[in-house]
């Protein structure tokens, strides 16, 4: 350690806020994505389970599956993209619950940032690792016979569909990962929530085939809407009547979670 | 001279009846240290958080550099650093990454971001290991990493909140050194400890925490005074013997004698003569103490005869 005196600065916050909140969550969001790359393990294992859903529902129960007017590998890879991105955003919560326990938020809330930039960074990080995570789960899909039936413009819109789904969902997995009291808690608080809304879904099978008032709620809950979206716009069949109510779904989530996370923030001790 | 941090009665209750802190006031003139000295669960902790705008209070009143904390929090915030207890750094990130996003997030640019992280690496000794995960780095590594993030745009007012917990001796003295360091620069400073030698060294002012209020306050020495000049430690060959002299001195001396285990302490405050008085006692009664030692009172005195309790040196618990 060097006995010399440390050189004296000025402290003058001159950014407008709007720039101040854009500023500090791309600073927010680069931290994280360290986080990502500096832990490898954790995003080859958080690979690994798509890739064993694709593989399990592909070459196991696939073959007794038969949905109308598609393979089951078209029919199933559009469920898996939504059962990823959505599994993926329990990481926003474990995140944020970690960063809450190890003191971390503590320092972030002594700063004179803005308040929304430590939620917005960490589910801007989020969005960018699902870019990879969708890139995969197709790669996968078309090494075990997946194609896109449409065309470029409805893989771009489906890509666009999920990454905005899962924006709008990890911003509610904020709000669970502020209320966790850990971040082993975190993780468990959210399959009850992800279970029901996944597998009773058209996800993975028709829900043509479902008692009749499950098959309502599989029509009408979000990731329902959402797989049925991305499926209308990777392979066909009638867009609009899932696009619209998906994107609706999305922007809800969105308006709820988003004030609901950055209030919760503001208050949790 | 002006008070840098200024607290009026602060009261926060967690949840429905934990009063936290119950009417807190305190005061530090710019360019001091304060030393916040309590035990565990004291309110140590949570009036630092007051303090650094990330808890809200109930009720009272606080300024640092002359900005509300619950009004102008923005304004506290530039003006401030905070080292807190479990060393608030992101352990995937290297020193640099840490120090960096520190400066950035107080708006400085990229580049002037980088360079204050390598002036502050370079002045902590983290040189060296300013491109290792900071998960790498030993504890006093952590800790004077924490401090430095502390000290990015060099904020006149500090607050650590028990900065050497947890860490070895030659740690602590490095973070001692950083202190006086600081202080002798013009830093206003408000530590909170556990030890009370840390304070003792450090501090120009000592609040004594207990349970949420201020149960006394002075410079070391002044609460020292309290005590007496001298503190008269008797050893004796058995907690029993210890415990008659204990007997024979309650009722005949000023200040209750004190017992732990076959160790007695006395306070002496009318000299030499007092302490041959205790000795005749001890005669008197055919006791005859096997070590004795004369000594200065420790704030460990002056905290146990306040409390009743002794400080506790736990290491691992925090608030």
């Amino acid at each position: 350690m060097t006995a010399s005196v440390l050189p004296g600065r000025a402290v003058a916050l001159k950014r407008s806020r709007l720039r101040a909140s854009i500023g500090d969550s791309i600073v927010v969001t680069e931290r994280n994505l360290i986080g990502y790359v500096r832990i490898p393990e954790q995003l080859f294992f958080s690979s690994v389970q798509p890739i064993m859903f694709v593989l399990l529902f592909r070459y196991v129960f696939g073959g007794a599956i038969s949905p109308p007017g598609m393979s089951y590998v078209d029919y199933l890879i559009p469920g898996i993209l939504v059962q990823t991105v959505l599994f993926g955003s329990v990481s926003t919560s474990v995140g944020l619950a970690e960063d809450l326990q190890k003191g971390l938020v503590d320092r972030f809330r002594s700063l004179p940032m803005a308040r929304s930039a430590v939620l917005a960074g960490r589910t801007s990080a989020d969005s960018i690792r699902n870019v990879f995570v969708i890139l995969l789960v197709i790669g996968v899909g078309y090494l075990v016979g997946f194609r896109v039936g449409t065309n470029f413009a409805g893989f771009l819109a489906a890509f666009a569909l999920l990454l905005f789904f899962a924006y709008a969902v990890s911003w509610g997995f904020s709000c669970i990962g502020l209320s966790a009291p850990n971040s082993e808690t975190a993780q468990l608080m959210a399959f009850p929530i992800l279970f029901p809304l996944t597998f009773a879904s058209s996800a993975f099978v028709p829900s043509e085939t479902m008692p009749s008032w499950l098959r309502w709620f599989a029509d009408h809950q979000p990731v329902g809407v959402v797989v049925n979206a991305t499926r209308a716009l990777l392979e066909g069949g009638p867009t609009a009547r899932w696009v619209i109510p998906a994107v609706i779904w999305s922007f809800a989530l969105l308006f709820l979670f988003a004030p609901l996370a950055v209030w919760r923030y503001r208050k949790t001790a | 001279m002006s008070a840098a941090i200024e607290a009026h009665g602060l009261v926060k209750v967690f949840g429905s009846d934990v009063k936290a802190l119950d009417g807190v006031s305190l005061s530090v003139e710019e360019g001091t240290v304060l030393g916040l000295l309590g035990p565990n669960g004291a309110g140590k902790t949570t009036t630092v958080r007051v303090l650094t705008t990330t808890l809200v209070p109930d009720a009272g009143q606080a300024f640092v550099n002359g900005f509300d904390v619950v009004r102008q929090p923005n304004k506290v915030r530039a003006s401030i650093g905070l080292a807190g207890q479990y060393a608030a750094v992101d352990e995937n990130l290297t020193g640099r990454e840490n120090l960096r996003m520190v400066g950035q997030l107080f708006q400085l640019s990229r580049k002037d971001a980088s360079r204050v992280a390598d002036e502050l690496l370079e002045h902590f000794g983290l040189t060296e290991a300013a491109n290792r995960p900071s998960k790498t780095y030993s504890g006093g590594m952590r800790r004077r990493l924490d401090i430095a993030a502390a000290l990015v745009v060099r904020p006149p007012v500090l607050f650590l909140d028990e900065p050497t917990t947890g860490l070895d001796p030659k740690s602590r003295i490095a973070v001692w050194a950083i202190v006086e360091d600081l202080v002798a620069n013009g830093t206003t400073v408000l530590l909170t400890t556990q030890y009370l030698e840390e304070a003792d060294r450090l501090a120009d002012q000592i609040v004594v925490v207990d349970r949420g209020q201020v149960i006394a306050e002075g410079t070391a020495a002044e609460l020292k005074s309290r005590l007496g000049e001298t503190v008269l430690d008797l050893g004796f060959v058995d907690d029993d013997a210890a415990t008659m002299a204990e007997s024979i001195f309650v009722g005949t001396w000023g200040s209750a004698p004190v017992r732990e285990g076959s160790l007695v302490e006395l306070n002496i405050d009318a000299g030499p003569s007092q302490v041959m008085m205790a000795l005749r006692q001890l005669d008197e009664a055919g006791i005859a103490p096997v070590t004795m030692v004369l000594r200065e009172p420790s704030l460990d005195d002056v905290f146990l005869s306040i409390t009743g309790r002794r400080t506790e040196t736990d290491q691992e618990v925090g608030e």
